[in-house]
């Protein structure tokens, strides 16, 4: 029989109280603890891009935050892996950053097909989870604790084209045609879908609608299928690799309609823009933003500053105008609702988030019931006056006009697309 | 003339001159993987390794990206020799080379792809010669610069390595360590000494069609990928160890993608590009220029 001796008993009360002054004095025993943010983050593979300008807006918004003496009293350390672009890489990724790494917040990787599969992870932990440019990720696992960091709201198919089309109504002759064209992939598949509804909903006869496989290497007898179609509006829902293919076969062989462009992943990016120069002279795209007066939001030309000061070091997109500014935001909203919460808690900074409206460097928003953007925001802008692939002009106003939505307009229409129009 | 012919003869001209690409690709690897049995399936990496190099060395220097990757070549030769070197020592010479000498491979292919990312970053690069833009119009027909130069350079390359592959010593020791290396060594030639020259020379071809990748589009540290099953499907549909075959297999699988985007659309062109594979092989299934046992 063990015996308990005092010396027992003695140490049995010092623990003790040692426990209930952690209790007491929460703040003096975390105060050395920083407040850890895990990620997985796209630093390789074909998503790197976007994924590595992600990571330097981060880094930007972590050393500001830090400087200021962190949040709730604790400096913010960023905890994060390469997903490779791989999205079997990304459970075990999420299951090392909450199970072995023990972060006190999770945020997404970027891009739909590396959100989807952290998500079951991330639910089985109850984790409040901020997500960055995922489309429609949510609409099969609603989740009431998912927050997503993209323009384009819920009901995707009624919201992304929208602007579009109400662009191509403006064309200086009534359109009556469109052609479609969209990769095989989630986000192209919606963005083309969005594109159809909103075609037949005006009355356009689809002269034109494939998709192509990720793998295409020469668009010369797509685009040629579709200038044959003579569609009076064109709307392709492309990524990068794809976008140059398909920008240089309509140089190549003429292709001018009324109105091109769409959903086109790719001239938002610094490398495209300088690549191809005039060749994007009245393209009509999806953006998310642009340095026009009317989206001068408090904070953004600071951030800019700061990011593209970093960007050619880290070799990293060097305007920074695409997803950048939103990542820097999804950051903020993670601080704006610690701030209001006061504590690490996964429900209730749920519940802030759900509740309260945030206010950051690309505008103020709320997040609707599903977590999307309440209120979409896809603008569609038209390169404009561009004769050359410097890049300083699109750091300046009237280069990449904001056609629609109209709160946002900073412009008119050009027509057609192309040399003729410019 | 009828929109549907205009579409055709199009599609058979764009195809041509995409195939014109896929030969000067597959080339090195009719060499490595249809003379050597060598499953080098980082070929498609080390090509656009060079394609990096290319635009690295031509914007510094301003020279035009197909001369530059041809200066380039003898570089990609020494490394080739020195990947063949440590290929046959860790796996041929052991017999390892079925299954490990595969990972192998795939592990160069991987340190490439990283490699490229932490070098250069994950951007796309370019660096387009002055005819990149110039598109040649013969009535109706299209023929972009970009893509026929590419074909031409494809011609000139593939036709002098043919010449001597079959008119030089080292060349038929080549063909001749192929069929059968035992033989090959009783004349008093080293087999290994042979396929290392013939490796260095398959990985120097891979250098030249990095330049002319660099001409057709912008390159990014994992464009290769999209390359992987082509450049293979065309070396086996062409008849392993056959350069004309290659060539011929390379201009094929060029024309019916083509063809079939512009018809019955994109998405349907790998699945009867592929078809057209198993046609070849069900026919003949040494491929088209290959040789029976």
């Amino acid at each position: 029989m063990a015996i308990t001796t005092r010396r027992d008993l003695g140490r049995l009360a010092i623990g003790a109280a040692a426990g209930g002054a952690a209790g007491v004095f929460p703040a003096s025993a975390q105060g050395a603890n920083p407040l850890r943010i895990g990620f997985a983050m796209a630093l390789s593979g074909g998503l790197a891009g976007n994924g590595r300008a992600t990571l330097l807006a981060y880094q930007i918004w972590a050393a500001e935050v830090n400087a200021r003496g962190g949040i709730l009293g604790r400096p913010v350390q960023l905890v994060f892996y390469d997903d490779q672009t791989t999205p079997g890489l990304v459970p075990g990724i999420y299951t090392k950053l909450m199970d072995v790494d023990r972060v006190d917040l999770v945020t997404s990787p970027y891009a739909t097909a590396m959100i989807a599969p952290s998500m079951p992870v991330v639910m089985q932990r109850n984790m409040c989870f901020v997500t960055l440019f995922g489309a429609g990720v949510n609409e099969a696992f609603k989740y009431d604790r998912h927050f997503n960091m993209n323009i384009t709201g819920d009901n995707m198919k009624e919201t992304y084209a929208k602007g579009y089309f109400d662009v191509a109504a403006k064309l200086p002759t009534p359109p009556r045609s469109a052609a479609i064209l969209a990769v095989d992939n989630e986000f192209a598949q919606k963005a083309a879908e969005s594109a159809r509804f909103h075609a037949r909903q005006r009355g356009l006869r689809v002269v034109y609608d494939r998709s192509y496989p990720p793998t295409t290497v020469d668009f010369t007898p797509t685009v040629r299928a579709i200038q044959s179609a003579r569609p009076d509006v064109a709307f392709i829902a492309s990524y990068p690799p794809d976008s140059s293919g398909i920008l240089r076969a309509a140089s190549e062989l003429r292709f001018a309609p009324p109105l091109f462009g769409g959903g086109m992943i790719g001239p938002q990016l610094a490398a495209f823009q300088a690549q191809f120069g005039p060749i994007l002279n009245n393209l009509v795209n999806w953006d998310v933003y642009s340095p026009e007066p009317t989206m001068n939001f408090p904070g953004v030309a600071e951030f800019q500053e700061k990011y593209r000061a970093q960007a050619q070091r880290e070799q990293t997109d060097v305007l920074g105008n695409y997803i950048p500014p939103y990542a820097y935001a999804q950051m903020q909203v993670l601080e704006q609702s610690l701030q209001r919460v006061g504590r690490v808690d996964q429900a209730a900074l749920a519940a802030d988030m759900h509740a309260q409206e945030f206010d950051t460097i690309v505008g103020k928003f709320r997040f609707s019931a599903s977590g999307e953007w309440a209120e979409p925001r896809n603008l569609f802008v038209q390169f404009q006056n561009i004769r050359d692939g410097d890049l300083e002009k699109y750091k300046r106003p009237g280069t990449k006009v904001i056609l629609a939505p109209e709160t946002l307009k900073s412009g008119e229409l050009r027509a057609p697309y192309g040399p003729a129009g410019a | 003339m009828h929109p549907d012919l205009v579409l055709l003869l199009n599609g058979v001209v764009s195809g041509l001159l995409l195939g014109g690409l896929y030969a000067i690709a597959a080339s090195g690897l009719a060499i490595s993987f249809g003379m050597l049995d060598i499953v080098n399936i980082a070929h498609p990496a080390l090509m656009v390794a060079s394609a990096f190099a290319v635009v690295a060395v031509g914007t510094w220097l301003g020279l035009d990206p197909l001369l530059v990757a041809v200066l380039l070549a003898p570089l990609f030769y020494v490394l080739g020799t020195g990947i063949y070197a440590a290929y046959h020592h860790f796996f041929e010479r052991r017999g390892d080379e079925a299954l490990q000498g595969l990972a192998f491979f795939f592990g160069i292919m991987f340190i490439v792809e990283v490699g490229l990312v932490m070098a250069f970053g994950p951007e796309q690069r370019f660096l387009d010669p002055p005819y990149a833009f110039v598109t040649w119009r013969l009535g109706e027909i299209d023929v972009p610069l970009r893509m026929l130069v590419p074909l031409l350079l494809a011609a000139v390359v593939v036709g002098s390595l043919l010449l001597w592959l079959r008119s030089s010593f080292t060349g038929l020791a080549i063909a001749a360590v192929a069929q059968d290396a035992e033989a090959l060594r009783l004349m008093a030639v080293d087999p290994v000494r042979v396929k290392r020259l013939a490796f260095g020379i398959s990985v120097a071809l891979g250098a030249v069609a990095g330049g002319a990748l660099v001409v057709v589009q912008p390159v990014e540290p994992t464009s290769g990928q999209i390359f992987i099953g082509r450049v293979f499907a065309i070396c086996i549909m062409g008849g392993m160890g056959s350069l004309p075959g290659c060539v011929a297999a390379a201009l094929l699988f060029g024309v019916v993608e083509n063809v079939t985007a512009s018809f019955a659309g994109p998405s349907w062109s790998p699945a009867v590009a592929f078809g057209w594979l198993l046609l070849v092989l069900a026919v003949r299934p040494q491929g088209l220029f290959g040789r029976t046992a």
